[in-house]
């Protein structure tokens, strides 16, 4: 059951087969069973429990909310939601109460979804990760040391057009799943011994590393992650589920504590693209309390119409084979390029000039923007406070080195540093023109005829824990985040 | 002998890869564009004074705490000096990716407040109604330089 879809669970809701607690339980279960992997934060049973009872209640009297109705989600830790820790992995907030719910986690609970708990990550979703966290590291499900089975597909794995072009959405995301499965289990028969012997483990991705895991484990239906230079994509790719990132400024950000404002957006993670859409529709649009979000309304997607796929055109850019992609990435990329052309899209090749140059930018105004969202933890209205009264210079500085650690003091630094008077002009004026280039690369891509854009999503797959932390957060994030930033950069999805 | 055994494996493993680069779809790039900027031809490397040092601390109101955190700043200029070859000539600076919209604006009608309990609720420190700071003006202490800092103290 915990590996049904939100649109199968729902069905069976609906269908009165299950009802809503008994599927709580199992999510609850699940989530305790595999405490070693480090997913939550914080489990909100009670609560979850509560919801789960309501949502029972409004399916006995047939006033459903929607599709998400009585099904288990979980957040990341950076959301805040009423009355429970919302801590971003971090001793500065490790005791944060909010008093309100982020917009998007207060349309979860219109819509009936039930939440389970808030999901690990990197310190102030600073890290490609989820190792950076008070909480520490969240451990990627795949060769984790637990068991689990392979959903073949009825008949052979699809490779002709005709399979591909005619399956229903759940179809195809069986095949997907089942292909993500494989590629674990391939690297497995390499004859790597099982991670649990060694004392190693695989990686999640960040920052969004709770919630991708959550999702791929079977914990949740749906997690909500944030995404600024990759944090919902890159654990994606990692734990093999769906990330989303959608276009910047269609999901509100009031409650989402922020990283870097003019790239931050919330991040949408399911099993199946189909249940990313659900998690879209129902997210999307206007919020008063955000003034970035655009005023357009928002037309919900439906994925069930049949895509012509002769009409639709994808660029490759070339630029993003870059030094240190695997094999097996280039092959994959490869071979979706095949099936789209088989399948009847026309595949071109074209440049994005800029994208080398795209990640440095990225950092320079990651750390600019990071060095001002940081300045209102001072310990006096919220957060961590240190016992330090000589002065209010001294108890920030107590209080900000004791609550954040090296990697967020790390960027504030920096970000200071590119702001100074002498430096401005050279690094951040610079880097904001760099991003103009960047988002003409974009621009002009799709004025000329390109609707899809085919990247990898990360170099590699998940790597060891002990070989991601041979390099420091700062090293990690400059090479890691290479295909995912130049989208936030731009404000595409 | 030795050469030769090894030229032979080096022609097998050009060949494996150029077998690989032929399997890839056409409109995949087989290697790498890009190329790491040389030394060169980016400005010098940054060295970070004692007066970088202190006046960052003070701005950030955060310490580097050891000689680390310096040379971590020292390879993330490094790093950003990459943008500073680029040619920016009439370009202008893109500050929000929706700089072609209005910003929303509403009315000037008090819809929120009277929450002070809530608001208050995760302050460390209070009086009555009042957030408690110590007092202001008073420059930090100055701590021993991390230039001069020692292996021996990094392990303390």
């Amino acid at each position: 059951m915990l590996s049904l879809s939100v649109r199968q669970i729902s069905r069976k809701l609906q269908d009165g087969v299950i009802v809503p607690s008994d599927v709580c339980t199992a999510c609850l279960y699940q989530a305790e069973k595999l405490k070693k992997l480090n997913i939550f934060v914080r489990l909100t049973k009670e609560v979850a429990e509560h919801q789960a009872k309501e949502s029972d209640v409004r399916y006995t009297n047939g006033n459903v909310r929607s599709l998400l109705d009585g099904i288990p989600v979980a957040v990341k830790d950076n959301y805040c939601t009423r009355n429970i820790e919302t801590t971003c992995s971090s001793r500065m907030l490790e005791s944060f109460k909010p008093p309100y719910n982020a917009t998007v986690v207060q349309k979860l609970q219109d819509a009936g979804a039930v939440l389970l708990g808030k999901c690990n990550m990197d310190e102030f979703a600073m890290g490609s990760g989820t190792v950076d966290s008070i909480h520490g590291p969240t451990k990627n499900i795949w060769q984790s040391g637990e068991k689990y089975t392979l959903l073949r597909n009825v008949g052979e794995r699809a490779t002709s057009v005709e399979q591909v072009q005619g399956c229903n959405s759940t179809h195809g995301s069986k095949m997907v799943y089942q292909e993500l499965h494989h590629l674990s289990s391939h690297s497995n028969k390499e004859g790597s011994s099982s991670p649990s012997e060694e004392g190693d483990w695989f990686i999640a991705g960040g920052s969004s590393g709770g919630s991708a895991v959550a999702v791929a484990s079977g914990a949740v239906f749906a997690a909500l992650g944030s995404d600024t230079g990759g944090s919902t994509r890159n654990p994606a790719a990692y734990c093999g589920v769906v990330g989303l990132k959608p276009s910047y400024g269609l999901l509100s950000r009031h409650g989402l504590i922020p990283l870097v404002n003019s790239m931050d957006v919330p991040g949408i993670l399911t099993r199946t693209v189909d249940d990313a859409a659900t998690l879209l529709n129902i997210l999307a649009g206007h919020d008063l309390l955000d003034s970035t979000t655009v005023q357009d309304s928002f037309i919900p997607l439906d994925l069930s119409q049949d895509i012509d796929i002769s009409r639709i055109r994808i660029g490759i850019p070339k630029e993003y084979n870059c030094p240190g992609m695997s094999d097996e990435v280039m092959e994959t990329w490869s071979g979706v390029a095949d099936i789209l052309e088989r399948a009847g899209a026309e595949v071109v090749q074209v440049s994005m000039p800029h994208t080398p140059s795209s990640i440095a930018c990225y950092s320079v105004l990651n750390q600019c923007e990071v060095a001002s969202n940081m300045a209102r933890y001072d310990g006096i209205e919220f957060g961590l406070r240190t016992a330090e009264n000589r002065s209010t210079e001294e108890l920030y500085a107590s209080t900000r080195s004791q609550g954040f650690n090296e990697t967020v003091r790390g960027r504030i630094l920096a970000g200071n540093y590119f702001l100074l008077q002498r430096n401005y002009p050279h690094y951040f004026l610079q880097a904001l023109k760099v991003r103009r280039l960047i988002a003409q690369d974009f621009t002009h891509a799709w004025s000329s005829g390109i609707d899809v854009l085919l990247t990898p999503t990360t170099l590699t797959d998940a790597p060891r824990y002990s070989q991601f932390i041979s390099r420091d957060n700062r090293e990690q994030c400059a090479s890691q985040d290479y295909c995912t930033q130049p989208a936030n950069m731009a404000g595409n999805n | 002998m030795h050469r030769l055994w090894k030229h032979n494996i080096f022609l097998e493993k050009f060949w494996f890869l150029q077998q690989n680069a032929r399997s890839l779809n056409s409109k995949i790039p087989p290697t790498p564009i890009v190329k790491p900027i040389e030394e060169n031809k980016l400005p010098p490397r940054t060295k970070i004074d004692q007066k970088t040092i202190d006046l960052l601390e003070r701005l950030s109101l955060v310490d580097f705490a050891n000689k680390k955190g310096i040379e971590r700043l020292e390879d993330a200029i490094r790093f950003a000096d990459q943008i500073r070859v680029i040619d920016t000539t009439g370009v202008e600076p893109m500050i929000s990716v929706l700089e072609d919209r209005t910003l929303y604006l509403h009315d000037d009608i008090v819809t929120d407040g009277n929450c002070r309990k809530e608001v208050m609720s995760n302050a460390a420190l209070t009086e009555e109604s009042y957030f408690v700071a110590p007092q202001g003006n008073i420059p930090l202490i100055p701590r021993d330089s991390l230039l001069t800092e020692d292996e021996n103290l990094d392990q303390k």
